[in-house]
């Protein structure tokens, strides 16, 4: 199998598609720069360079979106969509339906996010969740090179607005990628390791903590199944609810904090429908309500590291935790 | 007006731009050898802000940005507390939790730096109108790229300045890059004071390369400003000669354009200005890496924050 960085699994996704459908297109703030090998393939009218201005990029794709193009921005990192908020949540996410259904907007905006390059809470923000809330998007953060790019093709084929978080942290780092035609569909989480009591269920570079933890836990002969969400809308809530049931102890990890982020929606949604099956509360491990610091021991406390998990998902199997 | 310079006022300022290319130049060799993350440095450009900040007083407030250590180091900045900084310490003038892109100094009147390009065109306004209530008779200056003059905020800010009448010196440094983009590609024409002139603001632009053209062009706009009550734009032309962020092999920028303006470095035009011995020169250079040596070494040697520090400073 060819290994390839994540960064390079988005370029060969984005490569094929724009073979495969003239209609994408891609800009942003150094697009043509950056990815040389699109603009001498695909040339300077499908590859483009932008002003420095995130709201025409955004507002821009979002009208080439609905008259026919399926255009792919680069937004570079996650805190910079802010500028673009108004376009995509109450252009791209409202414009179809207050329309009654004229519209559609096929369109992918990617970002970069995560700790581990110090680089302080305005380029850093975990604000995938902001997006979730927000009707007619749908949002992804895969955490494997060959999920990089089968996800970002199934994006840009889908007619809906996708939000496409990278996590900085993995973008350059090695993963097997199937050759060939290489499709993952929006909406499905995978199982990383299957195991028996309890259930780690997380997205992004937490699911490589969460695998480490996994193998902490089995030291201790607890066997803990690892699910990797991938697309958190649409979430794929059987792949959730039959892992609860199974296990019956979840814990749901994810670098952006706590309060009304995407764990909270998946405890939720275990306490809704799987309650009867549940032998213990449903625990997060999250970062602290902070923006994320720039210095390296305050950056690596804030993220959710494989002992804490580990610790979490052991407190479940006491005496206590099982009346509680 | 045309303010005479003397000697002495010049060589302030060559010291200070020395003092700045060599803060820089070391911050790019330790992220090259691995001791320090990437920042972005002002090489080359230093002109810019000595010639601007040395026109200021210093109740003047200072917005800057991600490119920030020159007017930092040019407001008399500390820089083995701007290097703790960048290394995340605890002696850091954001106690670690800004690292190089957004590093404020309060008690030096450098007030709320933002990364996110076109925040300090926004928040400049915000700033001037706080003074003007408060019937101050400082301004306020709002240092930004000529990226950031693309940014919707830039006409926002400009629109709002030139109907409340607020005392913004508007600084774009348009160092003829955006990251890894070509201003010329951004936009029609060279000059981003045009805009400014759209906008019924008095503007100049001026070689950014010339400390002392800058100078006299800073204290000109200031003085407009006090007499009018008016915002002023300096455009300084000018031109960035390292990459946008350590490491860069700017493999993307025109050879030839880079040499060209490599001839036209601010320091070595100042110097030759200047006349100073090559002893003379020399022992300017030694006294400015000596200072840089000693606040490395004070910053390595810096305790990082407690891990209490994360969860502090998030709320009033
Ligand atoms: C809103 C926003 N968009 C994009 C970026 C990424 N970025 C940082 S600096 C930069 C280029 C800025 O160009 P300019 O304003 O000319 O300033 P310069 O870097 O040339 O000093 C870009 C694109 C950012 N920090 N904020
Ligand atoms: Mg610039």
């Amino acid at each position: 199998m060819q290994q390839l960085t994540v960064n390079d699994a988005l370029g060969q996704a984005l490569a094929e598609e724009m073979r495969r459908d003239p209609k994408v297109m891609m800009f942003g703030e150094g697009v043509a720069t950056k990815r040389q090998e699109l603009l001498n393939e695909f040339g300077a009218k499908r590859i483009r360079n932008t002003p420095l201005a995130e709201g025409i990029i955004a507002g821009a794709a979002v009208g080439a979106a609905a008259m026919g193009m399926r255009p792919v921005i680069d937004m570079l990192f996650a805190p910079f969509l802010t500028l673009a908020m108004d376009e995509i949540v109450n252009s791209a996410g409202k414009l179809r339906y207050i329309s009654g259904g004229q519209f559609s907007f096929p369109l992918v905006a990617i970002a970069m996010t995560g700790t581990g390059w110090t680089v302080g809470a305005q380029h850093n923000h975990n604000l995938e969740a902001w997006f979730v809330h927000s009707p007619g998007l749908k949002v992804v953060m895969p955490s494997t090179a060959a999920d990089y790019k089968g996800l970002l093709k199934s994006a840009i084929r889908d007619d809906n607005p996708v939000l496409f978080f990278v996590e900085m942290s993995l973008s350059y780092e090695l993963g097997e990628v199937p050759e060939g035609e290489h499709i993952v569909p929006l909406g499905k989480a995978t199982i990383r390791r299957a195991g028996t009591d309890v259930t780690l269920i997380s997205y992004g570079k937490t699911v490589r903590a969460c695998e480490a933890a996994a193998s902490l836990l089995a030291e201790k002969g607890i066997f803990a199944e690892v699910i990797d969400l991938r697309s958190l809308k649409p979430l794929d809530e059987e792949a959730i609810l039959t892992s609860a049931r199974k296990t019956g102890r979840v814990v749901v990890v994810h670098e952006a904090n706590r309060m009304c982020g995407v764990g909270a929606e998946v405890a939720a949604i275990v306490a809704e429908k799987a309650f009867v099956a549940l032998r213990a509360p449903v625990l997060r491990i999250t970062s602290p309500d902070v923006p994320a610091p720039s210095s390296y021991p305050l950056e690596l406390a804030f993220t959710p590291q494989a002992d804490t998990i580990a610790e979490a998902a052991a407190s479940l199997f006491t005496a206590q935790m099982e009346e509680a | 007006m045309n303010e005479t310079i003397n000697r002495k006022a010049s060589l302030a300022m060559l010291e200070s731009m020395l003092l700045i290319r060599t803060y820089e130049e070391k911050a790019a060799a330790m992220q090259a050898a691995g001791q320090a993350a990437g920042t972005c440095t002002s090489i080359g450009q230093e002109a810019s802000a000595v010639g601007v900040v040395s026109a200021l007083s210093m109740d003047d407030l200072i917005l800057t940005n991600h490119r920030s250590a020159g007017h930092l180091l040019a407001r008399g900045a500390d820089p083995a507390r701007l290097y703790a900084e960048v290394l995340g310490k605890a002696s850091g003038y954001c106690k670690g939790k800004s690292g190089s892109l957004h590093i404020s100094v309060r008690e030096l009147g450098v007030v709320l730096t933002s990364t996110i390009v076109g925040a300090e065109l926004s928040l400049a306004a915000g700033v001037a109108l706080a003074l003007s209530m408060q019937e101050s008779s400082a301004i306020t200056a709002c240092f930004f790229g000529d990226g950031a003059a693309c940014e919707g905020s830039f006409h926002e800010s400009l629109n709002l300045a030139a109907v409340w009448r607020l005392p913004i010196l508007y600084v774009c440094e348009n160092n003829q890059w955006q990251a890894f983009v070509h201003r010329r590609e951004t936009m029609p024409m060279d000059r981003i004071a045009n805009w400014a002139i759209e906008h019924g603001i008095e503007t100049a632009t001026v070689d950014g390369n010339d400390v002392e053209a800058v100078y006299r062009a800073a204290k000109a706009g200031i003085a407009h400003i006090r007499a009018t009550g008016q915002p002023y734009f300096l455009e300084t032309y000018t031109y960035r000669v390292r990459g946008h962020y350590e490491p860069d092999d700017q493999s993307y920028v025109d050879k030839n354009e880079l040499a060209a303006w490599r001839t036209r470095d601010p320091i070595d035009q100042l110097q030759a200005k200047l006349q100073l011995s090559a002893s003379e020169a020399q022992a300017l250079r030694d006294r400015a890496s000596a200072r840089i040596e000693d606040a490395w070494n004070q910053a390595v040697g810096a305790p990082y924050p407690a891990i209490s520090e994360l969860t502090k400073d998030v709320y009033a």
